[in-house]
């Protein structure tokens, strides 16, 4: 058993300024997941008659990316390829203290404590993260077109992105380059995307461009926080597409 | 004559969907654009028809509790997804897909709607491949298939342990689509509260936005909750935290009819719990039973050793272990169906076999596999098959690269490395078959209002197949709801707007308000997570994997204890105006906490064991479930004020393409 000091991201809401706040945990097991360990604390923290700590979470096994803690200085915590939600506590020891932040992005503005808003990242995928094609049951069949096995598998590679946004958290420019190459090299590996690559390489950058995430200068610190370990050649791919567009648009 | 019309088609099964779809009315493309609909969860089932029904011309509303539509619960599913295309030719077809998912649902479903199920399976692949859904491939560039549980064929489909992901971005991407045109306006971190009824139809949502606390008014011609299932009613369970039964709850006490709540599923290959801190439980796909292999040791001295350390699993000898759905059943083996692989588990570690400290575990091992393979590829590169570290490696390699997710997973919570060691495994809850009662179009018993997905009850019966659920949510969303429900919209197209503001919709608001006013003023003492764990236990403990009369009849007393104790003694923190994520809780659990009474009252009815519901008082000699033939019905519960009071209602189920018959295995 471990007793931490957790050094917490207050913010009642996006208006608020915001602090960190110690909280002590006692007991805390090593076969915890993280989030569990913030469970306990926010258990306490009721029954004290306080509001506990607003932290993003769903799935708790790792796919659908809506943890989003940055903890001690590191997207998703110390243990590489996996989100937050499968951190386990066996990754501290008795007597740490812990730092747990919010992503920082003016793309992601804070919602309140731990929680931000990733809407940016949906309002990219709307900008052209789809393949035209209306469903009607007509399309032609699945085995119509094979496809070189490398490239489909590079394509589910790209396409494992989770949108968490730790590749975001974790750039000193706040980039969302890994995140928009993942969905762009998607499509680019596969017959079906090629229809629309122009227009979607160019309208999802532009996208991202608006929501004012910064420019990549290629530190690779994406790629090493990235919980799917989304391959920075993907970045190096979509620029291979975005400069064929810009001559061709 | 029972009041519940399923209004299946006439004429010959094979054709009753065809014919159906010439039949019904249809809405020209001019009219649709005066139309609008309302989908509220946006998974597999609710983001294909958002997208679809946008495609199509209708206005969409689209909701989800979560941040964002890409995240819900659906990304989840790990293993694939069945469609009847045979492209393996080993004798796969419509009616054999059809028949294994009737037999897979112990003969609890309808034959017509799982019929059209199969008949639209290959149309998904179709059309999922053409959105650029990455699916596993061979070398040949074709698609490559799986088997799953209580089959003989090879019809699944898959992106390694990420199908569910991969088909779920697809949709996701379909509607990011028909959002950038503006024909769905998508509502995140929004909650569903209340369905608001107008003359007798579903006319409108109250919605609660999750991060101002703001409550809202939607209306719209025709309401659709694809909003998943309600396995959270046991506290631990494979659903995400979020996962809850509130929209078709208030549905169900606005009139939409509740069907076999009590079928459950309780998944055979989940990782077991290891304290009461366990906030969820992980599922390990249950893909892996292709190639692991399920037992327990033999001897109750080789459990003990294992169990205070001094024995590994690996040092157990062949003919010491247990093999048990291999002995069991040997024409499936390790690839049972569900219901029947998590019983038999059940089964040795009730007598004492269970391989972990709380007795609650038993092994799935994939050092036969991993020979197997390496065997094989040693023997492809020329290499010696003898050479015991040679073929490991390389078996390794396979294993890896077609579960290499699932067993980092395992091993980031488990701490151990299963290409070494086998996993340890147990059962638990993962889907609920039960759900809204709809008739063949998938409307409920609320005209307007209809339930596709996990949400509703209708293709799995008592049992639900492996790589089945990915099929229905889509197949709902893509290929059946979109026909169905022109049919009803084709008599609104005068109708104009729905208005807001009447009279039932300052009801709706004004119940949805008095109930958070309560939770939120509430002088308790304990927490939502403290009442909802204690739920839980009951369901679990009483209405689990094996149920009796007697534990029945106390479930229902105490949840209906917990739940008055839950209203007066509950606290919730912070304001109602602000994001507050335990008053959404609250609002759930309240609800779990009625729907777990029904529950329970469901499965004291059914006097008979099938598929996922288990009397211990109706088994065969071999301790198979025992199927009571006068129970061969749907049972819809009405709602009249209370759980306790709700009224039985019955849809007699007829087979006339299929033989009843035992549901064997062996």
């Amino acid at each position: 058993m471990m007793n931490l000091t957790l050094k917490i991201w207050r913010q009642k809401n996006s208006n608020d300024k915001g602090s960190i706040v110690d909280y002590p945990v006692t007991d805390i097991s090593p076969d915890m997941s993280f989030l569990e360990m913030l469970d306990v604390l926010n258990q306490e923290l009721i029954e004290k008659g306080e509001e506990p700590v607003a932290f993003d979470h769903d799935c708790r096994e790792g796919i659908c990316g809506t943890c989003s803690l940055y903890i001690n200085g590191r997207a998703h915590g110390p243990s590489t390829r996996i989100t937050a939600c499968q951190l386990h506590m066996r990754s501290f020891k008795d007597g740490d203290t812990i730092y747990i932040e919010p992503w920082r992005a003016k793309a992601f503005p804070v919602i309140k404590d731990l929680i931000v808003d990733r809407t940016s990242f949906d309002r990219i995928q709307q900008a052209g993260g789809f393949i035209s094609v209306n469903t009607s049951g007509n399309t032609q069949d699945a085995n119509a077109i094979p496809i070189e096995k490398e490239n489909a598998d590079k394509a589910f590679d790209a396409a494992t992105c989770i949108g968490c946004g730790a590749c975001v958290a974790s750039c000193k420019n706040s980039s969302a380059m890994l995140f928009v190459s993942a969905k762009v090299s998607q499509f680019a590996l596969l017959p079906q995307g090629q229809v629309e690559a122009t227009d979607r390489v160019l309208n999802m950058v532009k996208q991202m461009d608006e929501e004012g995430f910064g420019n990549c200068t290629n530190t690779g610190a994406c790629e090493v926080e990235c919980p799917k370990g989304i391959s920075l050649e993907n970045i190096a791919r979509m620029n291979r597409e975005y400069l064929a567009a810009s001559f061709k648009g | 004559m029972s009041i519940l019309d399923s209004k299946i088609p006439e004429g010959p099964l094979a054709d009753k969907w065809t014919k159906h779809k010439n039949d019904i009315n249809l809405v020209n493309p001019a009219n649709k654009r005066l139309i609008d609909v309302i989908i509220v969860g946006t998974g597999l089932a609710g983001g294909s028809a958002a997208a679809t029904l946008a495609e199509l011309g209708y206005n969409v509303k689209a909701f989800c509790f979560q941040d964002s539509p890409r995240r819900a619960h659906s990304i989840a599913a790990q293993g694939g997804i069945n469609a009847a295309k045979n492209y393996q030719g080993d004798g796969d077809s419509t009616y054999r897909l059809f028949y294994d998912t009737v037999k897979g649902g112990d003969y609890r479903s309808r034959e017509a709607n799982v019929y059209r199920l199969a008949e639209v399976s290959t149309n998904i692949i179709d059309q999922c491949v053409a959105q650029g859904v990455p699916f596993a491939r061979e070398y040949g560039g074709l698609l490559d298939n799986r088997s799953f549980g209580g089959v003989l064929v090879s019809r699944t489909f898959y992106a390694k342990g990420q199908t569910g992901q991969q088909l779920l971005l697809g949709a996701y991407a379909a509607m990011n689509r028909q959002i950038g045109r503006g024909k769905i306006k998508m509502y995140a971190r929004h909650e569903m509260l209340d369905v608001v009824i107008v003359d007798g139809k579903a006319r409108g949502i109250i919605a609660r936005n999750l991060v101002t606390g703001e409550i809202q008014r939607h209306s719209a011609h025709a309401v659709v909750l694809a909003t998943g299932g309600y396995g959270n009613a046991f506290y631990l369970s494979t659903y995400a935290m979020g996962s809850n039964v509130t929209a078709a709850w208030k549905a169900h006490k606005r009139g939409a009819f509740f069907a076999n709540p009590c079928y459950t599923q309780i998944h055979p290959t989940c990782i077991p719990v290891s304290g009461d801190h366990q906030s969820k439980l992980t599922l390990m796909s249950e893909s892996l039973r292709n190639d692991g292999r399920i037992w327990v040791p033999k001897h109750k001295k080789d459990v003990e050793a294992i169990r205070n350390g001094s024995l590994k699993p690996t040092e157990i000898a062949e003919e010491d272990r247990d093999y048990y759905l291999e002995r069991r059943y040997p024409a499936f083996g390790n690839l049972v169906p569900r219901d029947v692989a998590s019983r038999a588990a059940k089964e040795r570690c009730d007598a004492g076999y269970g391989v972990n400290q709380t007795g609650e575990a038993v092994y799935l091992d994939f050092a036969s596999a991993i020979q197997r393979y390496g065997k094989e590829q040693a023997y492809v590169k020329g290499l010696d098959v003898d050479d015991k570290k040679v073929v490991t490696d390389l078996g390794k390699k396979v294993v890896e690269n077609k579960y290499g997710n699932l067993f980092q997973m395992y091993e980031k919570i488990v701490d151990q490395n299963p290409y070494e060691t086998p996993m340890m495994i147990y059962p638990a809850v993962h889907y609920t078959m039960g759900g809204l009662w709809v008739d063949y179009n998938l409307m409920t018993t609320v005209p307007g209002l209809y339930a596709a997905g996990e949400a509703n009850f209708s293709d799995h019966g008592a049992n639900r197949l492996g790589a089945s659920a990915l099929m229905q949510g889509l197949a709902d969303g893509y290929f059946v709801l979109p026909y169905t429900i022109g049919d009803y919209l084709a008599h609104d197209i005068r109708t104009g707007p729905i208005p807001t503001d009447t009279k039932e919709f300052d009801e709706a608001e004004k119940n949805v308000r008095a109930t958070i006013d309560k939770l939120i003023n509430n002088k308790g003492t304990k927490s939502v997570d403290h009442f909802h764990k204690r739920l839980g236990k009951i369901m679990w403990n009483k209405c689990g994997m094996a149920r009796n009369e007697k534990d029945l009849k106390e479930a229902i007393t105490e949840i209906a204890e917990l739940r008055e104790e839950f209203h007066k003694d509950v606290f919730v923190p912070g304001g109602e105006n602000e994001y507050n994520e335990e008053l959404a809780k609250a609002g759930r659990v309240a609800d779990f906490l009625e729907l777990g009474e029904l529950f329970a009252k469901d499965a004291l009815e059914r006097n008979e064991s099938a598929g996922g519901h288990f009397r211990e008082e109706y088994q065969t000699e071999g301790g198979e479930a025992l199927r009571v033939k006068e129970y061969q019905y749907v049972s819809a519960w009405e709602y009249k004020g209370q759980a306790s009071e709700a009224v039985h209602h019955k849809e007699p189920l007829e087979y006339k393409n299929i033989e009843v018959k035992e549901r064997s295995y062996k």
